[in-house]
């Protein structure tokens, strides 16, 4: 299967700024790793279920109860910004 | 007169209760040679001298009294830096987590306090465990004790070299597709991988959920068994964590290998792996059918596709667990104006490496609409055919062996440019992490550059104790005796 990759907006969904040079190396890069997955693609896998996950369980269930959880103002102390007990962030919305 | 610090767990263990020395004194021995090896190796990134000082007293104030927490009680211990460490720099080596101090202990990490544990430090890997050499970490590679021209492996490869080189009695590290055991075959230790979900995960930062599993690096089997029964057990932090017995350990270590059916791996022994790993590998099935061992030849005909769905479902899985480093919470704040969608997008440009920056993007790519199917889907369902070829070859043998890497311990630099060839370096330890099934690498021998060569052992899920007793085994006719380079005294002394 053909690879053809739009690699601006996959940085754009994986939220990474890179500049053009870098969008063009990292497409190189990923089109060599895709060529190499191929081979995934030729194995006959009808009537097989995927597997998500290694162990036979599904749900792990406890009750809900109101246990220990960390100190606010510990966990704000590693924030790059935070302020009257919250994260302080940029504005949202553009211009 | 033996070093302190080359000591295994176990004999440091009696030498603390006889009072021939104390915890303080066995920490010491491992600062002063991290103190000199650690210009050649930087296996650590943060050594803890005064957390670790005081816990050592501690131990020895408890011992005096009798209040025994086990055999890891007073042991001098290094942990990979992807583990939390309340207070404690845990960076993972990467920019973006720069002088995070975790607001807690990860459950291994409180279940090696309870047990004694003294933690020296935090040692280095490749980028939030993505790699095969720790040359992809933020601060430096970690280099080889046998030989610093070479790599140590990865991603553990901090946590390997510090056992290796005698700056901790043991370690912990996390194996995703082989970062315990390809780091342990590079640097002569011992590195296990447990069954996924018998070692919580909460507090190890995580990189392919599915996969990721903490596992010991010791320079003995019996130190590895003693290190994973003291964090081994159902924790009620993660949802993945198993619900049920432990399985016994130790109990067989010296049960020998006589008439059990031991299984070599065929397709991992093709043109792939260098000529003298494969015939150390071949000579110690000889030894183990000497031994008294059936052996027979097995086939896992899935494992040539094995690596190619590990590296998309590792990267698809990497891709929605590192959205959390978005400059909010914690780690790196990109300085450029904007909103916050653009501060997110600097931060993480700015705090992640290329290889990191490299999987996201294959990730993000692969689970992007109109290829999901194609790509993790069918990944998913190559992993169905992996389990299905072990649950085979386990209904007709009690434990599998190969290999642990394709090859010795390359030189630095040697794959830095070329994915792929790095990719492969884990090409016969990443079948038992789709399988979820435990693993574990023994060094067997050098090859002609006098460089470790490791054999590694599989068991079928929660067959650790089957595991360890042809691990033990394959120690003993091994009589792996030689230690590294920068181990030996007339290195170390000054």
């Amino acid at each position: 299967m053909p690879v053809d990759i739009d690699i601006a907006k996959v940085a754009h969904l994986a939220r990474l700024a890179l500049s053009e040079e870098e969008l063009v190396e990292y497409a190189a890069q990923l089109q060599v790793i895709l060529e190499h997955a191929e081979r995934v693609q030729a194995l006959p896998t009808d009537g097989v279920d995927p597997t998500s996950h290694p162990l036979p369980m599904v749900n792990a269930f406890r009750p809900d109860e109101v246990g220990e959880c960390l100190d606010r103002d510990l966990v704000l102390s590693e924030a790059p910004d935070a302020f009257d007990g919250q994260f302080r962030v940029p504005r949202i919305l553009g211009e | 007169m033996t070093d302190l610090a080359d000591l295994t767990i176990a004999d440091a263990g009696a030498g603390l209760r006889a009072g021939d020395f104390t915890s303080v004194d066995l920490l010491e021995a491992v600062l002063k040679r991290a103190a000199v090896t650690e210009s050649h190796l930087h296996a650590y990134l943060t050594i803890d001298q005064h957390g670790a000082r005081a816990a050592a007293s501690t131990a020895d104030r408890e011992l005096a009294k009798g209040d025994d927490r086990g055999p890891l009680h007073g042991i001098p211990l290094a942990l990979k830096d992807n583990m939390c460490t309340k207070g404690v720099d845990t960076t993972a080596s990467s920019r973006i987590l720069m002088g995070w101090k975790p607001p807690y202990d990860g459950t291994a990490v409180t279940r090696l306090r309870e047990a004694g544990a003294v933690i020296v430090g935090k040692t280095n890997l490749d980028e939030f465990a993505m790699g095969s050499s720790t040359e992809n970490s933020a601060f430096g590679p970690t280099r080889n004790p046998w030989d610093t021209s070479r790599v140590p492996g990865g991603s553990s490869g901090g946590s390997a070299a510090a056992v290796a080189a005698g700056s901790a009695f043991g370690a912990f590290g996390s194996d995703t597709g082989g970062s315990i055991r390809q780091p342990a075959a590079l640097t002569g230790v011992v590195g296990m991988k447990p069954t996924y979900g018998l070692v919580s995960r909460y507090g190890l930062i995580a990189f392919a959920s599915s996969l990721d599993q903490i596992g010991p690096f010791a320079r003995t089997v019996a130190d590895a068994v003693s290190l994973l029964g003291a964090v081994a057990g159902w924790d009620r932090m993660d949802a993945t964590s198993i619900d049920g017995d432990v399985p016994d350990l130790a109990c067989s270590l010296d049960a020998g290998v006589s008439g059990l059916r031991i299984g070599v791996v065929t397709d991992l022994m093709g043109e792939g792996i260098d000529p003298e790993v494969r015939a150390a590998t071949s000579s110690m099935v000889d030894q183990l059918a000497d031994a008294g061992a059936e052996i027979v030849e097995v086939s896992l005909p899935s494992s040539e596709y094995a690596l190619s769905a590990y590296y998309l479902i590792a990267p698809a899985e990497c891709s929605a667990n590192l959205a959390r480093f978005d400059g909010v919470r914690y780690g790196h704040r990109s300085a450029v104006e904007g909103t916050t969608e653009d501060m997110m997008s600097h931060s993480r440009a700015e705090g992640f490496g290329p290889e990191v920056i490299r999987r996201i993007l294959l990730g993000t790519y692969a689970l992007s609409a109109g290829y999901y199917d194609a790509f993790y889907g069918q990944a998913q369902r190559v992993r169905t055919l992996v389990r299905d070829d072990f649950a085979a070859a386990y209904g007709q043998v009690d434990a599998l062996v190969s290999p642990t890497s394709p090859t010795t311990a390359f030189p630095v630099g040697a794959r830095a440019e070329d994915p792929i060839a790095m990719y492969y370096s884990d090409v016969c330890t990443i079948p038992s992490n789709l399988a979820g099934d435990p693993s574990i690498s023994v060094p067997i021998g050098v090859d002609g550059a006098g460089l470790p060569i490791g054999f590694q052992v599989m068991a079928p899920a929660l067959g650790e104790e089957r595991l360890f007793q042809v691990a033990a085994e394959v120690e003993r006719l091994a009589g792996f005796t030689l230690r590294a380079g920068l181990a030996t005294s007339e290195v170390v002394e000054p």
